[in-house]
This record gives C-alpha cells, structure tokens and sequence, in this order.
C-alpha cells in the first residue's frame, strides 16, 4: 500500500492556499475585520509545521531519551502557557499553578501508562510514537482543562450568592461548590465524549486520515486511532478532575470564606 | 452566646459592645445599608471583623473552625437559594451540607405545613414564588436544627398577614426548643410582636438597644 502515496509537490502544496484565498475574499467581501488574522494564523501555521517538520526528521534520525523529554516538557509548558492565554478571567498565581500541575501530573501519568501499556514501543523514549501520541494527549487535555477553567471561575461568579447560602448552613467549601465543579468536569469531558461518538460517521479522525493518506492498512489504523482516543479521555478525565478538585479550593480563605 | 467588643468591619459597621443572650429573640432593625445583614455574616463567620473581637460561646469566632461554627449558629439568606430541583431535595439540603442524617418524610412534610406551604415533596421547586421559597428555606433550617439561627429578613417577600404567621411558627418552634435567634426585619410591627430585643442599627454604628415590653 505503501506504494500509493502521492507525494505533493510544492504546486500541489500551494493550490490548496485557494482555499485561504477564498476565505480572505469572503471576509473582505462581507467587510469582517479579520483578514490580518487570517493572514497571520495561516502563515504561522505553515511556519510552525514546516519547523516541526524539519525538528522531527532530526529526531527521529537521532533518538535520545534528553530530546523525547525536552520536545514534551515544550509541548507541556506550551499548553499550560496557552491555557493562561485563553481564559479571559484573570488567572492568580495559585491558580495557574494548579493549572500547571494538573498539566503535567495528568498528562505525563496517561502517556506513560499508554505507551508503557497499550502500545508497548521500544525503547520507550522512540519519537516516532512518543511525540505524536504526546502531542494528542496534551493538546485534547490543554482544551478539555481550558473549558474547565472557564466554567469553574465564571461559575465561581454568577453563582456566588448560592455558594455562600450552602456556606451559612454549614456546608464546607467542597460541598457548597461541588454543583459548579460537577459542571466544570461534564463542560470539559463532553467535546472528548462528542468526539468518541461522531468518529467514523460524522468525521474521520486527523490521525488516523493521516495513517491512510499515508499508505497504512485502514485496519491497522483505525486500531491506532480507538487505542488512541481512549488514551485521550483518560488522560483528559484525569486532568481534568486532577484541575477542578483542586482549583475551587483557590476561591476559599483558611476560614473557608468566599475570597474578594 | 454571641459578644462584640470593638468591633469594626470596613466603613460599615462599629459595635463597641453587644451581648445577645442564650435564648434571646434578637430583632435587627434599620435602614438598608446600614450593615444588618453584615452583623449576621460576622456571627456567620462568612466575613471577619477588621478591628475587635466577636466572641462565640466565650471564643473569638476567628479560633472557631468556620464551617463547625456555622453548623451551630446557621444562616439564613434574605434571598434563598435553591439547593435541588424538589421540595424534598431542597429540604434535605440543610442536614446534608452539615453532614447531619436526612429528615424523614414525616419530619419534611411536618416542617412544610409548619409554614403553610402549601406543596407536596416531590412537587417541582423551581416553580415555587419568591414567598414560598423563603417557607421552604425556614422549613429546611428548622429541620437542620441548630442551636442558633441567624435570619436575613425571613418573611420579606411574604404579605403582613402571612408574615406574621410564619414568623410566629418559627419562633414558637425555636422557643420551645430554647434557641437563640437573631433575625433582620425591615418591618417594625414583627420586631415588637416577636423579640425579646430590638437593635436599632444606624450607619456605621450600632447606636442602642431597647427592651421590649
């Protein structure tokens, strides 16, 4: 099957720009104001990958266990970095902390479990299966704990009144604020869950489109992708819960009263 | 049961000196603004005082374990909040945030006619009026039973007459069972008709007190 891959030329590459094209022309058309970022996100995209590219080639042509460990404490650290770039709110220190924490605890414990367990590759630290698979794992879990920072602090806010009424009839801080932090998990957990139930009906997976579009069996691929979007909400559960059973905490004083 | 000595909270409220006895019906009354509900949110422990010492059972409310002091002198919100989509859930509420065994039925449907709301257990919550919310919240702090209630404006959404007949039951039920209650009203008539004590709250300060008759 290998066989029948198409490689793409540079032409070939550059006439699915058309599309970038018709989006600018649409815009302009309609007079929305978005044609810079547009510009902007489809020429950092085109850069970014074609560094990832060639940052890849390096790796896997020279396997080390300090290159597979730096790539993913980037792709860590750059998550974390855009989750505090997301979330309107203002984040304090604790909080990003916990954010942080969540991250790496939640993400590096799934990968090691699935790689180590499900996959089973060797030598462990092999780029070609750990960064794409840490690359999926990190970034399902970097959305799933940004919908979970939003709805815990917005609501923290709205409902405030109803937190502090559970707090004046005795209730501890978990128990007045565990209606909110239920909520947090389920907006979190639910694109991931979404995702489980379209996947192969209503779209086909980017990973395992590439698997394909690659040349590999379909079958095998698709072994692949149900090993890997189980590996995705685990991990993304396990982040996630790891985030909201800590982060209430942060709205809290030592004498459980509500902060500011 | 409760002492303030100095007692300052931002620029709203200074108590030099105030003691509210065990078993005392306490009524607050006095302009809005003027730090009522701040006053019940400091027994509460649900904000700390500035300067001064407010004391509980002779310990400053600060060396209390917050949600243990709570669970003995619990709170009342002027507007109540709906804890669970039934009247039974909502009822069961109170006994469950303190970690208490639920009410039996029997115990839920005593409490509701209590204060002649009108509703079956298992009756839809969220289609309750403002009025009936605030019976259902005095139904499940009476089923939570602590020692001390400490109330924001109970009966305010209700009409004079409806008023007083809830406030009559509850302080029927809480002088027969010897509670210290502290209650907020805006209403000068329920003051007279149900406390042993009115507090006259100005702002800024707590001016005096007057014995009722």
């Amino acid at each position: 099957m290998n066989n029948n891959i198409i490689d793409l030329t540079i032409w070939q590459l550059a006439a699915a720009y058309v599309f970038i094209l018709m989006l600018l022309v649409i815009v302009k058309i309609r007079n929305i104001p978005r044609s810079k970022e547009i510009l902007i996100s489809s020429l950092r995209m085109t850069i970014q990958l074609l560094l990832v590219g060639y940052i890849l080639i390096y790796l896997f042509d020279n396997p080390h266990p300090l290159w597979t460990a730096l790539v993913v404490l980037l792709m860590i650290t750059f998550a974390v970095w855009n989750i505090f770039r997301r979330v309107r709110s203002g984040l304090d220190k604790k909080m990003k902390q916990i954010i942080a924490v969540s991250m790496a605890a939640g993400t590096l414990s799934s990968l090691i479990y699935f790689n180590v367990i499900v996959i089973q590759f060797s030598p462990w630290y092999e780029p070609r299966y750990f960064i794409p698979i840490a690359g999926m794992i990190i970034g399902n879990s970097m959305t799933g704990v940004t919908l979970g920072v939003q709805t815990l602090t917005e609501g923290m806010k709205d409902q405030r009144h109803r937190v502090e009424s559970a707090l004046m009839l005795g209730a501890t801080p978990k128990e007045a604020s565990r209606k909110i932090v239920n909520q947090s998990f389920d907006n979190a957990i639910l694109p991931t869950i979404n995702n489980m139930v379209g996947t192969g009906i209503v779209f086909l997976p980017g990973m395992m489109t590439g698997q394909i579009l690659a040349g590999v069996n379909p079958v095998t691929a698709i072994e692949y992708q149900i090993a890997i979007l189980l590996g995705v909400t685990g991990a993304v559960s396990l982040t996630v819960i790891l985030f909201v059973q800590n982060a209430y905490k942060v709205f809290f004083n030592e004498k459980s009263q509500l902060r500011g | 049961m409760f002492t303030f000595e100095e007692a300052v909270y931002k620029d709203i409220l200074h108590i030099d000196d105030l003691r509210i006895h065990k078993g005392s019906m306490t009524a607050l009354i006095g302009e809005s603004g003027t730090g009522k509900s701040t006053m019940l949110k400091l027994m509460n422990h649900l904000v700390s005082a500035d300067k001064g010492v407010i004391r509980f059972q002779g310990t400053p409310v600060q060396d209390w374990e917050a949600v243990e002091l709570r669970r003995e002198a619990a709170m009342l919100s002027q507007h109540p909040v709906l804890f669970g989509d039934t009247v039974k859930e909502n009822l069961e509420s109170g006994c469950r945030f303190a970690g208490r065994p639920l009410p039996s039925e029997e115990q839920m449907t005593h409490s509701i006619q209590q204060y002649d709301l009108q509703k079956e257990l298992d009756d839809d919550a969220g289609t309750l009026s403002g009025g009936e919310q605030q019976r259902l919240a005095l139904a499940r702090l009476t089923l939570l039973d602590p020692p001390v209630c400490l109330l924001d404006e109970p009966t305010s959404a209700l009409d004079e007459g409806l008023e007083h007949e809830v406030m009559e039951a509850f302080i029927k039920h809480a002088r027969k069972k010897q509670k210290t209650v502290v209650f907020v009203t805006h209403s000068r008539s329920i003051a007279d008709a149900y406390a042993d004590e009115t507090m006259d709250i100005t702002p800024f300060s707590y001016k005096g007190r007057k014995i009722n008759e």
